[in-house]
Protein backbone atom coordinates (compact mmCIF):
# COMPACT_ATOMS: atom_id res chain seq x y z
CA UNK A 1 0.00 0.00 0.00
CA UNK A 2 1.15 3.64 -0.61
CA UNK A 3 1.53 6.14 2.50
CA UNK A 4 -1.68 7.54 1.03
CA UNK A 5 -3.86 4.73 1.25
CA UNK A 6 -2.17 3.45 4.60
CA UNK A 7 -2.73 7.37 6.39
CA UNK A 8 -6.48 7.67 4.38
CA UNK A 9 -7.10 4.02 5.52
CA UNK A 10 -5.41 4.95 9.49
CA UNK A 11 -7.71 7.94 9.26
CA UNK A 12 -11.33 6.55 8.48
CA UNK A 13 -10.76 3.78 11.19
CA UNK A 14 -9.77 5.84 13.14
CA UNK A 15 -12.43 8.66 13.73
CA UNK A 16 -15.20 7.85 15.06
CA UNK A 17 -13.19 6.26 17.96
CA UNK A 18 -11.44 9.43 18.61
CA UNK A 19 -14.72 11.35 18.41
CA UNK A 20 -16.37 8.98 21.19
CA UNK A 21 -13.29 9.89 22.95
CA UNK A 22 -13.57 13.98 22.50
CA UNK A 23 -17.38 13.68 23.22
CA UNK A 24 -16.56 11.58 26.38
CA UNK A 25 -14.07 13.83 27.26
CA UNK A 26 -16.33 17.13 27.28
CA UNK A 27 -18.64 15.99 29.11
CA UNK A 28 -16.40 15.04 31.96
CA UNK A 29 -14.75 18.36 31.50
CA UNK A 30 -18.46 19.89 32.06
CA UNK A 31 -18.29 17.97 35.09
CA UNK A 32 -15.11 18.89 36.00
CA UNK A 33 -15.65 22.86 35.65
CA UNK A 34 -18.23 22.60 38.31
CA UNK A 35 -16.10 21.05 40.34
CA UNK A 36 -14.03 24.73 41.04
CA UNK A 37 -15.45 24.85 44.39
CA UNK A 38 -14.67 21.36 45.40
CA UNK A 39 -11.23 21.69 44.00
CA UNK A 40 -10.87 24.99 46.48
CA UNK A 41 -11.94 22.99 49.24
CA UNK A 42 -10.40 19.56 48.95
CA UNK A 43 -6.27 20.81 48.41
CA UNK A 44 -4.93 17.71 46.80
CA UNK A 45 -7.74 16.55 45.08
CA UNK A 46 -6.75 18.05 41.85
CA UNK A 47 -3.52 16.23 41.73
CA UNK A 48 -5.68 13.27 42.38
CA UNK A 49 -8.20 13.40 38.77
CA UNK A 50 -5.15 12.19 36.35
CA UNK A 51 -4.43 9.11 38.66
CA UNK A 52 -8.12 7.94 38.81
CA UNK A 53 -9.06 8.55 35.62
CA UNK A 54 -6.45 6.76 34.09
CA UNK A 55 -7.29 3.77 36.34
CA UNK A 56 -10.79 3.22 35.54
CA UNK A 57 -9.03 3.21 31.54
CA UNK A 58 -6.70 0.48 32.75
CA UNK A 59 -8.49 -1.49 35.10
CA UNK A 60 -11.75 -1.66 32.68
CA UNK A 61 -9.92 -1.58 29.22
CA UNK A 62 -7.82 -4.52 30.98
CA UNK A 63 -11.13 -6.29 31.91
CA UNK A 64 -12.51 -5.60 28.11
CA UNK A 65 -9.70 -7.02 26.35
CA UNK A 66 -9.62 -10.42 29.25
CA UNK A 67 -13.17 -10.91 28.06
CA UNK A 68 -12.79 -10.39 24.54
CA UNK A 69 -10.03 -12.80 24.55
CA UNK A 70 -11.88 -15.18 26.97
CA UNK A 71 -15.05 -15.12 24.07
CA UNK A 72 -12.57 -15.73 21.11
CA UNK A 73 -11.03 -18.64 23.02
CA UNK A 74 -13.91 -19.84 24.12
CA UNK A 75 -13.77 -19.76 27.73
CA UNK A 76 -16.30 -17.90 28.65
CA UNK A 77 -20.12 -17.14 27.13
CA UNK A 78 -21.63 -14.54 26.45
CA UNK A 79 -24.26 -14.73 29.30
CA UNK A 80 -24.29 -12.92 32.87
CA UNK A 81 -26.02 -15.23 34.72
CA UNK A 82 -24.10 -18.66 36.38
CA UNK A 83 -20.23 -18.11 34.93
CA UNK A 84 -17.75 -18.20 37.60
CA UNK A 85 -14.97 -16.91 35.81
CA UNK A 86 -16.94 -13.69 34.76
CA UNK A 87 -17.56 -13.47 38.75
CA UNK A 88 -13.77 -13.79 39.37
CA UNK A 89 -12.27 -11.66 36.28
CA UNK A 90 -15.01 -8.71 37.50
CA UNK A 91 -14.14 -9.27 41.33
CA UNK A 92 -10.51 -8.83 40.23
CA UNK A 93 -10.97 -5.90 38.36
CA UNK A 94 -12.70 -4.50 41.00
CA UNK A 95 -10.00 -5.07 43.79
CA UNK A 96 -7.59 -4.10 41.85
CA UNK A 97 -9.29 -0.60 40.88
CA UNK A 98 -10.08 0.22 44.61
CA UNK A 99 -6.31 -1.14 45.39
CA UNK A 100 -4.93 1.60 42.66
CA UNK A 101 -7.51 4.74 44.16
CA UNK A 102 -6.39 4.42 47.81
CA UNK A 103 -3.02 4.07 46.69
CA UNK A 104 -3.17 6.58 44.84
CA UNK A 105 -4.63 9.22 47.02
CA UNK A 106 -1.89 7.73 49.81
CA UNK A 107 0.80 8.37 46.91
CA UNK A 108 -0.62 11.98 46.45
CA UNK A 109 -1.04 12.93 50.12
CA UNK A 110 2.77 11.79 50.36
CA UNK A 111 4.31 13.53 48.06
CA UNK A 112 1.97 16.87 48.05
CA UNK A 113 3.39 16.94 52.10
CA UNK A 114 6.82 16.12 51.14
CA UNK A 115 6.96 19.27 48.69
CA UNK A 116 5.40 21.35 51.76
CA UNK A 117 2.10 22.05 49.43
CA UNK A 118 -1.46 21.97 51.35
CA UNK A 119 -3.34 18.89 51.18
CA UNK A 120 -6.37 17.88 52.83
CA UNK A 121 -6.12 14.82 55.71
CA UNK A 122 -5.29 11.44 54.54
CA UNK A 123 -8.75 9.64 55.64
CA UNK A 124 -10.41 12.35 53.31
CA UNK A 125 -8.48 12.22 50.26
CA UNK A 126 -8.58 7.88 50.53
CA UNK A 127 -12.22 7.77 51.36
CA UNK A 128 -13.44 10.07 48.65
CA UNK A 129 -10.63 7.79 46.33
CA UNK A 130 -12.39 4.47 47.50
CA UNK A 131 -16.25 5.48 46.98
CA UNK A 132 -15.17 7.14 43.82
CA UNK A 133 -13.28 3.58 42.33
CA UNK A 134 -16.39 1.69 43.87
CA UNK A 135 -18.91 3.31 42.36
CA UNK A 136 -17.46 3.79 39.27
CA UNK A 137 -16.60 0.75 39.22
CA UNK A 138 -19.69 -1.21 39.18
CA UNK A 139 -21.11 0.94 36.72
CA UNK A 140 -18.35 0.35 34.07
CA UNK A 141 -18.05 -3.77 35.09
CA UNK A 142 -21.76 -3.76 34.43
CA UNK A 143 -21.38 -1.20 30.94
CA UNK A 144 -17.95 -3.37 29.39
CA UNK A 145 -19.65 -6.82 30.23
CA UNK A 146 -22.87 -5.81 28.55
CA UNK A 147 -21.59 -4.08 25.45
CA UNK A 148 -18.81 -6.47 24.80
CA UNK A 149 -21.91 -9.28 25.65
CA UNK A 150 -23.90 -7.57 23.36
CA UNK A 151 -21.30 -6.49 20.59
CA UNK A 152 -20.28 -10.18 20.21
CA UNK A 153 -23.86 -11.97 19.73
CA UNK A 154 -24.56 -9.54 17.44
CA UNK A 155 -21.14 -10.52 15.88
CA UNK A 156 -19.04 -7.24 15.65
CA UNK A 157 -15.22 -7.73 17.58
CA UNK A 158 -15.31 -7.23 21.20
CA UNK A 159 -11.80 -5.75 20.45
CA UNK A 160 -12.75 -3.12 18.86
CA UNK A 161 -15.31 -1.81 20.89
CA UNK A 162 -13.45 -2.27 24.14
CA UNK A 163 -11.46 1.06 23.83
CA UNK A 164 -13.91 3.48 23.10
CA UNK A 165 -16.06 1.97 25.00
CA UNK A 166 -13.87 2.01 28.33
CA UNK A 167 -12.62 5.81 27.20
CA UNK A 168 -15.83 7.46 27.09
CA UNK A 169 -17.67 5.75 29.88
CA UNK A 170 -14.66 5.76 32.27
CA UNK A 171 -14.53 9.43 31.42
CA UNK A 172 -17.67 10.52 32.42
CA UNK A 173 -18.05 8.34 35.41
CA UNK A 174 -15.07 8.52 36.75
CA UNK A 175 -15.58 12.52 36.80
CA UNK A 176 -19.63 12.34 37.84
CA UNK A 177 -18.63 9.69 40.70
CA UNK A 178 -16.09 12.24 42.08
CA UNK A 179 -17.97 14.57 41.94
CA UNK A 180 -20.59 13.03 44.38
CA UNK A 181 -18.12 11.19 46.42
CA UNK A 182 -16.30 14.72 47.14
CA UNK A 183 -20.32 15.73 48.40
CA UNK A 184 -20.97 12.60 50.08
CA UNK A 185 -17.53 12.35 51.95
CA UNK A 186 -17.68 16.57 52.81
CA UNK A 187 -21.12 15.71 53.62
CA UNK A 188 -20.40 13.36 56.13
CA UNK A 189 -16.96 14.93 57.42
CA UNK A 190 -18.72 17.42 58.56
CA UNK A 191 -18.97 20.00 55.85
CA UNK A 192 -15.34 20.00 55.44
CA UNK B 1 1.07 -18.41 28.89
CA UNK B 2 -2.10 -17.01 29.75
CA UNK B 3 -3.68 -15.89 32.99
CA UNK B 4 -5.71 -18.13 35.25
CA UNK B 5 -9.23 -16.49 35.67
CA UNK B 6 -8.87 -16.52 39.66
CA UNK B 7 -8.77 -12.86 41.61
CA UNK B 8 -5.19 -13.77 42.75
CA UNK B 9 -3.60 -14.98 39.53
CA UNK B 10 -5.03 -11.51 37.45
CA UNK B 11 -3.98 -9.24 40.25
CA UNK B 12 -0.66 -10.81 40.14
CA UNK B 13 -0.31 -9.86 36.41
CA UNK B 14 -1.82 -6.66 36.78
CA UNK B 15 -1.09 -4.84 40.12
CA UNK B 16 2.51 -4.23 39.63
CA UNK B 17 2.05 -2.51 36.27
CA UNK B 18 -1.35 -0.77 37.36
CA UNK B 19 0.93 0.51 40.71
CA UNK B 20 3.46 2.31 38.31
CA UNK B 21 1.36 3.34 36.33
CA UNK B 22 -0.53 5.51 38.99
CA UNK B 23 2.42 6.46 40.13
CA UNK B 24 3.44 7.88 36.81
CA UNK B 25 -0.26 9.67 36.75
CA UNK B 26 0.60 11.14 40.26
CA UNK B 27 3.55 12.66 38.44
CA UNK B 28 0.50 14.48 35.60
CA UNK B 29 -1.76 14.95 38.70
CA UNK B 30 1.66 17.46 39.93
CA UNK B 31 1.95 19.35 37.26
CA UNK B 32 -1.83 19.62 37.35
CA UNK B 33 -1.79 20.96 40.55
CA UNK B 34 1.21 23.75 39.38
CA UNK B 35 -1.46 25.48 37.10
CA UNK B 36 -4.59 25.04 39.49
CA UNK B 37 -4.73 28.73 40.01
CA UNK B 38 -5.02 29.64 35.91
CA UNK B 39 -7.57 26.25 35.53
CA UNK B 40 -9.70 27.40 38.86
CA UNK B 41 -10.05 30.92 37.36
CA UNK B 42 -10.92 29.81 34.17
CA UNK B 43 -13.12 27.28 33.53
CA UNK B 44 -12.92 26.52 29.55
CA UNK B 45 -9.29 26.22 30.30
CA UNK B 46 -10.54 23.44 33.41
CA UNK B 47 -12.96 21.78 31.13
CA UNK B 48 -10.02 20.98 28.73
CA UNK B 49 -7.97 19.20 30.98
CA UNK B 50 -10.20 15.48 30.38
CA UNK B 51 -10.65 16.12 26.73
CA UNK B 52 -6.97 16.80 26.23
CA UNK B 53 -5.61 14.23 28.44
CA UNK B 54 -8.12 11.54 26.99
CA UNK B 55 -7.79 12.34 22.64
CA UNK B 56 -3.27 12.59 23.39
CA UNK B 57 -4.12 8.84 25.10
CA UNK B 58 -6.65 7.66 22.74
CA UNK B 59 -4.23 9.02 19.32
CA UNK B 60 -1.17 7.32 20.95
CA UNK B 61 -2.93 4.09 21.66
CA UNK B 62 -4.37 4.19 18.07
CA UNK B 63 -1.38 4.58 16.95
CA UNK B 64 0.71 1.64 18.72
CA UNK B 65 -2.79 -0.61 18.00
CA UNK B 66 -1.93 -0.36 14.36
CA UNK B 67 1.88 -0.77 14.11
CA UNK B 68 1.13 -3.83 16.77
CA UNK B 69 -0.76 -5.24 14.14
CA UNK B 70 1.61 -4.54 11.36
CA UNK B 71 4.51 -5.59 13.32
CA UNK B 72 2.98 -9.26 14.25
CA UNK B 73 1.90 -9.23 10.50
CA UNK B 74 5.64 -8.71 9.03
CA UNK B 75 4.54 -5.48 7.00
CA UNK B 76 6.39 -2.86 9.47
CA UNK B 77 10.15 -1.92 9.65
CA UNK B 78 11.05 1.02 11.61
CA UNK B 79 12.45 2.96 9.42
CA UNK B 80 12.15 6.76 7.83
CA UNK B 81 10.86 5.40 4.62
CA UNK B 82 8.55 2.62 5.27
CA UNK B 83 5.22 3.73 3.85
CA UNK B 84 3.07 2.05 7.05
CA UNK B 85 4.78 3.66 9.45
CA UNK B 86 4.76 7.55 7.49
CA UNK B 87 1.14 6.40 6.10
CA UNK B 88 0.28 5.80 10.31
CA UNK B 89 2.26 8.87 11.81
CA UNK B 90 0.25 11.29 8.63
CA UNK B 91 -2.92 10.01 10.03
CA UNK B 92 -1.84 10.39 13.67
CA UNK B 93 -1.40 14.64 12.79
CA UNK B 94 -4.60 14.16 10.45
CA UNK B 95 -6.73 13.51 12.95
CA UNK B 96 -5.25 15.72 15.76
CA UNK B 97 -5.78 18.94 13.22
CA UNK B 98 -9.11 17.76 13.00
CA UNK B 99 -10.42 17.00 16.08
CA UNK B 100 -8.53 19.58 18.53
CA UNK B 101 -10.20 22.52 16.82
CA UNK B 102 -13.72 20.95 18.05
CA UNK B 103 -12.59 20.28 21.43
CA UNK B 104 -10.81 23.92 21.63
CA UNK B 105 -14.01 25.57 20.27
CA UNK B 106 -16.46 22.55 22.06
CA UNK B 107 -14.66 23.46 25.51
CA UNK B 108 -15.12 26.86 25.11
CA UNK B 109 -18.85 26.86 24.10
CA UNK B 110 -19.58 23.86 27.03
CA UNK B 111 -18.20 26.19 29.46
CA UNK B 112 -19.98 29.43 28.30
CA UNK B 113 -23.49 27.14 28.65
CA UNK B 114 -22.22 25.88 32.10
CA UNK B 115 -20.49 28.05 34.28
CA UNK B 116 -19.95 31.24 32.21
CA UNK B 117 -15.84 31.55 31.05
CA UNK B 118 -13.22 33.85 31.50
CA UNK B 119 -11.15 34.18 28.36
CA UNK B 120 -11.82 34.62 24.52
CA UNK B 121 -13.30 32.02 22.63
CA UNK B 122 -9.94 32.67 20.32
CA UNK B 123 -7.72 32.25 23.04
CA UNK B 124 -8.93 28.80 23.98
CA UNK B 125 -8.74 27.60 20.23
CA UNK B 126 -5.26 28.65 20.06
CA UNK B 127 -4.44 26.44 23.63
CA UNK B 128 -6.39 23.42 21.52
CA UNK B 129 -5.13 23.78 18.19
CA UNK B 130 -1.43 24.16 19.77
CA UNK B 131 -1.54 21.26 22.15
CA UNK B 132 -3.29 19.03 19.37
CA UNK B 133 -0.23 19.57 16.88
CA UNK B 134 2.33 19.20 19.90
CA UNK B 135 0.40 15.97 21.07
CA UNK B 136 0.30 14.43 17.61
CA UNK B 137 4.04 14.76 17.08
CA UNK B 138 4.96 13.26 20.82
CA UNK B 139 2.53 10.59 20.62
CA UNK B 140 4.17 9.49 17.12
CA UNK B 141 7.63 9.58 18.69
CA UNK B 142 6.32 7.57 22.22
CA UNK B 143 5.13 5.17 20.10
CA UNK B 144 7.77 4.53 17.30
CA UNK B 145 10.15 4.63 20.54
CA UNK B 146 8.08 2.04 22.53
CA UNK B 147 7.11 -0.42 19.47
CA UNK B 148 11.22 -0.21 18.72
CA UNK B 149 12.20 -1.18 22.27
CA UNK B 150 9.34 -3.67 22.22
CA UNK B 151 11.19 -4.95 18.84
CA UNK B 152 14.78 -4.41 20.53
CA UNK B 153 13.96 -6.46 23.80
CA UNK B 154 11.54 -9.17 22.39
CA UNK B 155 8.76 -8.29 24.33
CA UNK B 156 5.14 -8.48 22.65
CA UNK B 157 3.87 -5.10 22.05
CA UNK B 158 0.34 -5.56 22.23
CA UNK B 159 1.16 -6.19 26.25
CA UNK B 160 3.50 -3.64 27.12
CA UNK B 161 3.60 -0.53 24.20
CA UNK B 162 -0.14 0.19 24.51
CA UNK B 163 -0.41 0.69 27.88
CA UNK B 164 3.09 2.15 28.15
CA UNK B 165 2.00 4.63 25.21
CA UNK B 166 -1.44 5.70 26.65
CA UNK B 167 -0.39 6.42 29.91
CA UNK B 168 3.01 8.21 28.88
CA UNK B 169 0.49 10.05 26.22
CA UNK B 170 -1.87 11.15 29.29
CA UNK B 171 0.88 12.88 31.08
CA UNK B 172 1.90 14.74 27.60
CA UNK B 173 -0.71 15.60 27.71
CA UNK B 174 -1.25 17.65 31.05
CA UNK B 175 2.47 18.43 30.47
CA UNK B 176 1.83 19.88 27.05
CA UNK B 177 -1.71 21.59 27.95
CA UNK B 178 0.64 23.49 30.65
CA UNK B 179 3.04 24.71 28.44
CA UNK B 180 0.58 26.01 26.19
CA UNK B 181 -1.04 28.03 28.38
CA UNK B 182 1.93 29.23 30.02
CA UNK B 183 2.81 30.29 26.26
CA UNK B 184 -0.56 31.51 25.19
CA UNK B 185 -2.79 32.75 28.35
Amino acid sequence: MSVRAVAVEAYREGLPALAASVLGGLLAGVVLGGMRGDFARVDGLLVLVPALLATRGNVYGSLGARLATGLHQGLVAPRVRGDSRLYRAVAAALANGLLASAFAAVAATLVLAGLARPVAPLPVLVAIALLAGLLSGVVLSLSVVVVVFAGYRRGYNPDTLVGPIVTTAGDVFGVAFLLLSVRLVLAVAGGG
Amino acid sequence: MPTDWTVRAITRAMLPVLLALTLVEIGSGLVLGGFEAELLSSPSLLVLVPVTIGTAGTLGSMLAARLSTSFHLGTLSLSPDDDVLVGNALATVGLSVTVFPVIGVGAWLLAAVTTGTTLPLVRVYAVAQVSGLALAVLAVAVTVGATAAAYRFELDPDDVVIPVVTNVCDVLGVVVLFLSVRLLV
